[in-house]
């Protein structure tokens, strides 16, 4: 697991000039609109996210502070549930070939998974032009079940997060469970950014898994065309 | 193309627009033959609907030609004449499942804004807001239908157009609203508001088995044709409304009420006069006098049945009095998908002729004026049917 890091060109622009308020905005953007995660639950990628800060990040995060920041004071936390009329097989082989996901999640600009299935390559879109990319491993996975994902050692984004699928009304139904966790460098400075930019988190999960029942149930993502908002378009 | 499109409190204008194009697959470009004016259309008019934006192309109750199909419309081919509901529903989510059209999950790609007001959002609708979707809508000579395979119907080659054409909306919504009074034989219906809801609403009691359907308005156009189904009438200028009901009920009160008004309501008493003032320095967004009135005129355990639309916040709503007699409330959107092939074989089978209700016959050149003479009730206006 030699990893990895690989830092996007950008990034590593900002970070020598020193410009951390902006790299900040950048990781929630690609934050939030991450989707693939997986862990099942928060304890799940709680423990993972302590693992890789402290494994490789000891530098910048010690013990206490790391733990402060998976309890939800600094991070970000988001837990965001869709339910689809669809066979949670259907919902299940959709996700899980992660190639499908930038379909639905708007920030993303693609996933590339490596032949065996293991690891991923995650580019994701940020503000002003930016992007970011990281690589991810799949660390849990239940066949229509849960599927839980942490990024690599050494990546620019420290994050982790489950999807389970869930059968509900008899099985007629599936429910989906999104719980991303991510460790920002600018803490709730990030967050107020991302505020100013009128997206919070949740926000933009529940768009993102708006689109996932869209796409999943109607078999079109609904629009209303660039004519429908007349003059204001 | 040529389109009928918003740009403020009583400014609308017929201008030329690019035409639209399949954007999904499950789309039908329609050439309209008749589009018509609704009434919910003069809430729009009026100021009262929220998140329209300037060059908004109006119109939700519209008919035409099928000319060009997604890959996934398999039920439509080019040429067929189709009428189509205004409400947008995919047909496969939980709530069109269940048969509740207008509550669709997938159809409103502006769902977060109605859900900021409502909770949860209902279908997009066309030509109705963007918080209902931002669909351009009907009056037009084309429009984008999306979900054109669960939507759009065809219409028989017997009927007109005026036969057929509102099927999308007001047929379906005043049957709704009858439906929606569990009416038993014997029963008796007060219907609030003569305008072309009002109307069906009175012949849909009629056809649904109520014994007598009382009728509410002050236009005496209206109000005769409103006798004319069999309804008898009361002029709320003239008579005291609830004295009247409670009178002709023998003192017990009308089974259901329907209020085919909504949040325009103009009435006589202290409580509109209230409303009016309230809503013109903005305290309040919604007029309902008719609703009030409704809900203290019905008899104890009755249903309230509301087609008339709102769209915000009610003030001085008899909450009390509602519960204090046992009254069942039930309104929303129309689920028109439900009821369109059932009511096109009521028409097919010349049950009823929904062309009654059309007094105005023009071009969609004519919408910014028509639109005054419909809101103004001027010349007798009752139903505006535009042919582009």
């Amino acid at each position: 697991m030699q990893h990895s890091s690989t830092y996007s060109p950008s990034l590593r622009d900002l970070d020598t000039a020193g410009a951390l308020t902006l790299g900040g905005l950048s990781l929630i953007f690609a934050a939030t609109r991450r989707p693939m995660v997986a862990s099942g639950l928060a304890l799940t990628s709680g423990a993972l996210l302590y693992r890789r800060l402290n494994g490789n990040r000891r530098q910048v995060s010690g013990r206490a502070e790391t733990r402060a920041a998976l309890g939800g004071q600094r991070g970000i936390h988001v837990r965001e549930a869709v339910r689809l009329e669809v066979p949670i097989e259907e919902v299940y082989r959709f996700w899980r070939q992660l190639e499908h996901l930038p379909q639905f999640m708007s920030h993303l600009e693609s996933v590339v998974e490596e032949p065996d299935g293991s690891r991923s390559r995650w580019v994701a879109r940020g503000p002003a032009g930016l992007r970011v990319a990281w690589d991810a491993e799949i660390v849990t996975e239940r066949e229509n079940h849960t599927l839980a994902w942490a990024s690599l050692p050494g990546s620019d984004i420290v994050t982790a997060g489950s999807v389970t699928f869930a059968p509900v009304r008899g099985g007629r139904t599936t429910q989906v469970t999104v719980h991303l966790q991510y460790a920002p460098p600018a803490g709730r400075a990030g967050d107020w950014i991302a505020w100013a930019f009128g997206r919070a988190p949740a926000q933009t999960v529940r768009e993102d898994l708006r689109r996932l029942k869209q796409w999943l149930e109607a078999g079109e993502l609904a629009t209303a065309g660039l004519a429908s908002t007349g003059g204001a378009a | 193309m040529k389109a009928v499109r918003f740009y403020g409190t009583g400014d609308i204008r017929v201008e030329h627009v690019p035409d639209p194009e399949i954007l999904n697959p499950r789309d039908a470009i329609i050439k309209v033959t008749s589009t018509a004016i609704c009434g919910s259309d003069l809430h729009i008019y009026g100021g009262f609907i929220p998140t329209m934006q300037s060059g908004d192309i109006l119109g939700h109750e519209f008919m035409g030609e099928v000319v060009d199909v997604g890959r996934d419309v398999t039920t439509l081919a080019v040429g067929d004449r189709v009428v189509v509901p205004f409400t947008i529903a995919c047909g496969r989510c939980y709530f069109c499942r269940e048969g509740l059209w207008s509550l669709c999950d997938n159809s409103n790609p502006n769902a977060w804004m109605a859900e900021k007001i409502s909770g949860y959002a209902g279908s997009g609708l066309f030509g109705y807001s963007h918080m209902y979707g931002g669909y351009p809508g009907g009056q037009a000579e084309y429009v984008r239908v999306p979900f054109a395979d669960v939507g759009p119907i065809k219409v028989p080659t017997g009927l007109s157009d005026e036969q057929a054409l509102f099927l999308s909306d007001i047929f379906p919504t005043g049957f709704m609203a009858a439906e929606q009074c569990q009416i038993r034989p014997d029963d008796t219906v007060a219907v609030w508001g003569c305008g072309p809801v009002g109307q069906f609403s009175i012949r849909s009691a009629f056809m649904l088995g109520a014994a007598r359907v009382i009728a509410i308005d002050r236009v005496p156009e209206r109000l005769a044709m409103a006798a004319a189904a069999g309804a008898e009438t009361l002029d709320y200028e003239q008579v005291d409304v609830p004295d009247a009901l409670r009178t002709m009920t023998g003192g017990q009160g009308p089974d259901a009420c329907i209020d085919a008004v909504g949040l325009e309501a103009h009435g006589t008493t202290l409580d509109a006069w209230y409303d009016k003032a309230k809503t013109s320095v903005m305290l309040a967004t919604d007029r309902s006098h008719a609703l009030r009135q409704a809900i203290g005129a019905c008899r104890k355990g009755g249903t309230v049945s509301i087609p008339g639309v709102y769209g915000g916040w009610l003030d001085k709503f008899p909450l009390g009095a509602a519960f204090a007699k046992g009254l069942t409330l039930k309104m929303g959107q129309t689920h028109v998908h439900r009821y369109m092939p059932q009511l096109m074989t009521r028409i097919a089978q010349g049950e009823i002729d929904p062309s009654f209700v059309v007094t105005h016959r023009v071009t969609l050149d004519d919408a910014p004026a028509m639109y005054g003479t419909f809101q103004h009730k001027h010349d007798d206006c009752v139903k505006v049917v535009m042919r582009p």
